[in-house]
């Protein structure tokens, strides 16, 4: 600290403010933001590398729990890009219920966001209100799909369950009470005094600086920017329905949420089409053990932002590789442009606008060698070599708690 | 632009029911198909133990105890509810029931045995 | 003697306040929760709290001022109690009187912000000491329309102690709406006081941890949710003796029904602005303030003057 009035504080990694552990040390000067340095990091669990080591079938389930909130997003795109390995031709009927369980997922998603929104300008009230409508749209997931978060909904070649008439009706009903109070929300937003000052003008990003940063999702959709993988590569039965991408010329944080309202009605027209179009048919094909050589890369529109996944396979049971870019990757960079010359009152809710979801984000990007002369990256066999050695240069040896482990994990 | 505009809302909320229910003193009602305990049928199981190969916390185990009989080991707090094993067995030997409150102090009693 | 120690320390004295203080405490949880369409906490639950809190250890970090960081809720919450004696509750006269009085209350209504400050700063936490320079910069923008509101009042009646203004206007009836755009005045930069939403500023949860509270935990921490609930009441009672003078002559028992009916009144009023608006930020309260809170604060004095010019 040279300077005697700056100083540092840390928001994080435990801080009423975010949800999930991630560490933004900011200097302050009085209340005004001097600058901003983000580390990450804090949930990685070694999902990559444990999907290689179960077959594809347990990995639906461990890639599902890459996040709770967007669960389906994640299986789903997984699943897409083993299927197009193996090239399995999908039956319509799958790919219309898995639009529809995507459709739910956003809503609630976006519902959520408005909460969290809310509690971070401490409008606690919002929150109540957006959470218990929120309820209408979980208690329809677990009718449909048996539970509330990590559905489960998806297999390699379809669906697990199918939907009834009868659940077509409550879905309808639902939707309908739904639209009704998001339309409420729209106009509190809009006309709302004390959430139009806190919102406007705060976390701004223009449209150069959206596609030069890369932001992704609503984020980059409030600055005019008009990505969105459901129109721009269309996937499962998007290229069948007809639907509106928002954007919105705001910019700040009011953008994003106007943006984020506005998609959810989008979402309940998608919805009626999906219910009014849904073919007959079987929900799916059957599924091979044995996936053949190849690699894939799949794309999805998750609640915030495009979400990519990178499947290498090699004809075993077992996925030679996995990688996950989530969306919260792309924008969190943006926050350090976002947070210049601001206050320390506005951190909370531009950290939360652009809806961050840590525990997708932390994947291991590349990890250097440690002498400094080669910029190799570390293959898996010299890390594991090197890391081994290191315990044993402390005096632990792991090999007989290897062995052990070895025993435990065989079918 | 109206401070307050929830004001109505609110208002008219204070004559309604309240949403929350006091739990566990309240009832708690799931949907049916709900994914909860896991319910073994000993006569239908043939030993194939698909189920094992497919669960993705290993948290089934099949053991032979007879001729034809078979009893299914479940760790409660290994399974994580996504009824793989119901999809898998081909003999339809596995159910899911919504049976969610599973909590014990006592972690030896969360493996079941299904005779 | 023992009558004076009778009245000071049980009832209108130290035990009724806390006792009313938590009564209050709940009254208001519940009507936040039910407004919010929830169930709310029971009726015991401060009661629950306090005993929860006092039963807990005081952790006082290594580096704060270790006499300051105790004293602090102390002086916070005798200042809060003596003001209560000053103020009329439901007869015309208070427990002690003087010429000024009015002042007096206000000034010690003030102490506990202060105390907040120096507990704040003394923590040497970091969040604690953002808190509590928020604290300070809000007094500048709510102390002056808080005095002019309820100052304004006091004006009419021609006199500065409290027994005095109740008798004036149990005389001159109906004569207290004239002060009601005061009332609204006053309610508002109360809220800047007891530091609710949309003023929470020095406490923002999602900003900095607790503010000034942050490194408080244990007995010391129930000291100061005792004092908060405490000073809701104090201000509400000082705010239903100079608005709503009306009632003070009736039998003790109906009085005293028609203080405690004033007093949630006022409270609800508090809970009702709590859940309807969001939180502001420093800058953008003290420009509120100043702009449009001063100028109506004007407007109820001028008025108040050419009333007591003209017509008395």
């Amino acid at each position: 600290m040279h300077n005697s009035d700056e100083f540092r504080i840390p928001i994080g990694p435990q801080h009423p403010a975010l949800k999930e552990p991630e560490s933004f040390s900011v200097a302050l000067k009085g209340e005004k933001i001097m600058g901003v340095d983000i580390r990450l990091g804090y949930n990685h669990r070694g999902i990559e590398k444990a999907a290689e080591e179960r077959t594809y079938v347990q990995d639906i389930y461990l890639i599902e729990r890459v996040c709770g909130i967007c669960s389906h997003a994640h299986s789903t795109c997984f699943i897409q890009a083993v299927e197009e390995i193996a090239k399995l031709a999908v039956p319509k009927r799958a790919q219309y219920i898995r639009t529809l369980i995507a459709e739910l997922e956003r809503i609630h998603s976006h519902l959520l966001w408005l909460g969290v929104a809310g509690h971070e300008i401490g409008f606690d009230t919002l929150l109540m209100y957006s959470w218990r409508d929120r309820e209408v749209v979980m208690d329809i997931l677990a009718i449909l799909t048996g539970n509330r978060v990590n559905y489960g909904m998806n297999t390699i070649g379809g669906v697990r369950r199918d939907i009834s008439p009868d659940q077509v009706q409550q879905i309808l009903k639902a939707v309908d009470t739904l639209e009704e109070r998001t339309k409420y929300y729209i106009e509190v937003a809009t006309e709302e005094t004390t959430i139009i000052k806190r919102l406007s003008g705060v976390g701004v990003v223009s449209y150069d600086d959206a596609l030069r940063l890369d932001a992704v999702g609503p984020t980059a959709r409030a600055s005019g920017v008009r990505r969105d993988v459901r129109a721009d590569d269309p996937y499962a039965a998007y290229g069948e329905l007809d639907f509106n991408v928002i954007t919105d010329d705001h910019c700040d944080v009011y953008g994003r949420t106007v943006v984020r309202v506005k998609e959810l009605m989008e979402s309940y027209k998608i919805i009626r089409q999906v219910l009014k179009k849904l073919p007959d048919g079987p929900i799916s094909v059957r599924m091979p053990r044995i996936i053949p050589a190849g690699e894939a890369l799949s794309r999805y529109e998750a609640p915030r932002g495009e979400d990519v996944h990178y499947v290498q396979a090699n004809g075993t049971d077992k996925p030679a590789r996995v990688k996950i870019r989530a969306p919260t990757l792309a924008n969190v960079q943006v926050v350090k442009h976002m947070l210049k010359d601001r206050y320390l009152a506005d951190m909370p809710i531009v950290i939360a606008a652009i809806d961050p979801c840590f525990s997708c984000t932390d994947r291991l990007i590349a990890i250097k060698e440690p002498d400094s002369e080669s910029a190799n990256i570390f293959t898996w066999p010299a890390l594991h070599k090197y890391s081994i050695d290191w315990y044993k240069n402390k005096g632990i040896d792991f090999t007989q708690l290897n062995k052990k482990l070895e025993e435990r994990l065989k079918p | 632009m109206r401070p307050g505009k929830m004001l109505r809302e609110v208002l008219g909320s204070f004559f309604k029911k309240p949403v929350t229910t006091k739990y566990p003193a309240g009832k708690l009602d799931m949907a049916d198909k709900y994914r909860g305990k896991l319910k073994f049928y000993p006569e239908k199981c043939i030993g194939c133990k698909l189920c094992m190969k497919d669960c993705p916390t290993n948290a089934i185990t099949i053991v032979k105890v007879a001729d034809k009989q078979f009893e299914a080991h479940i760790d409660l707090s290994r399974c994580i509810y996504c009824a793989q094993c119901v999809d898998s067995c081909p003999k339809k030997a596995l159910e899911a029931t919504n049976d969610i409150e599973l909590a014990q102090l006592d972690k030896a009693k969360l493996k079941i045995v299904y005779k | 003697m023992l009558e004076f120690l009778f009245k000071v320390i049980v009832f209108p004295g130290i035990f009724f306040l806390s006792a009313f203080g938590l009564f209050v405490e709940y009254f208001d949880r519940k009507l936040y929760a039910r407004l919010q369409n929830r169930i709310g906490p029971p009726w015991f639950q401060p009661v629950a709290d306090l005993i929860k809190l006092l039963a807990k250890e005081d952790v006082i970090p290594r580096e704060a001022n270790r006499n300051m960081f105790m004293m602090a809720p102390v002086f916070a919450l005798t200042s809060v109690i003596t003001a209560f004696l000053y103020i009329p509750l439901w007869k015309q006269n208070s427990l002690f009187s003087f010429n000024g009085d009015i002042l007096v209350v206000l000034y010690l209504l003030t102490i506990p912000t202060l105390a907040f400050f120096i507990g704040g700063w003394y923590s040497t936490s970091l969040y604690a000491r953002i808190g509590s320079v928020r604290s300070l910069t809000q007094l500048f923008a709510y102390e002056v329309p808080l005095f002019m509101g309820i100052l304004s009042s006091a004006l009419l009646a021609d006199s500065w102690s409290l027994k005095d203004i109740t008798i004036f206007y149990a005389k001159h009836n109906w004569l207290w709406l004239v002060n009601l755009l005061g009332f609204a005045i006053a309610l508002v930069s109360f809220l800047g006081k007891l530091e609710k939403a949309p003023f929470d500023i020095p406490e923002a949860e999602t900003e900095v941890v607790a503010g000034c509270f942050t490194e408080y935990s244990g007995r010391l921490f129930a000291l100061l949710r005792l004092t908060l609930d405490i000073e809701m009441v104090v201000g509400s009672a000082l705010l239903a003796a100079v608005f709503f003078p009306f009632g003070l002559s009736l039998p003790p028992l109906l009085g005293f029904l028609l203080f405690i009916a004033k007093v949630l009144f006022i409270i609800s009023l508090i809970s009702l602005l709590r859940t309807i608006l969001a939180r502001l930020r420093i800058d953008q309260m003290i420009s509120f303030c100043w702009k449009y809170m001063v100028p109506l604060a004007l407007l109820q004095i001028l008025v108040n003057l050419f009333l007591k010019g003209v017509i008395l």
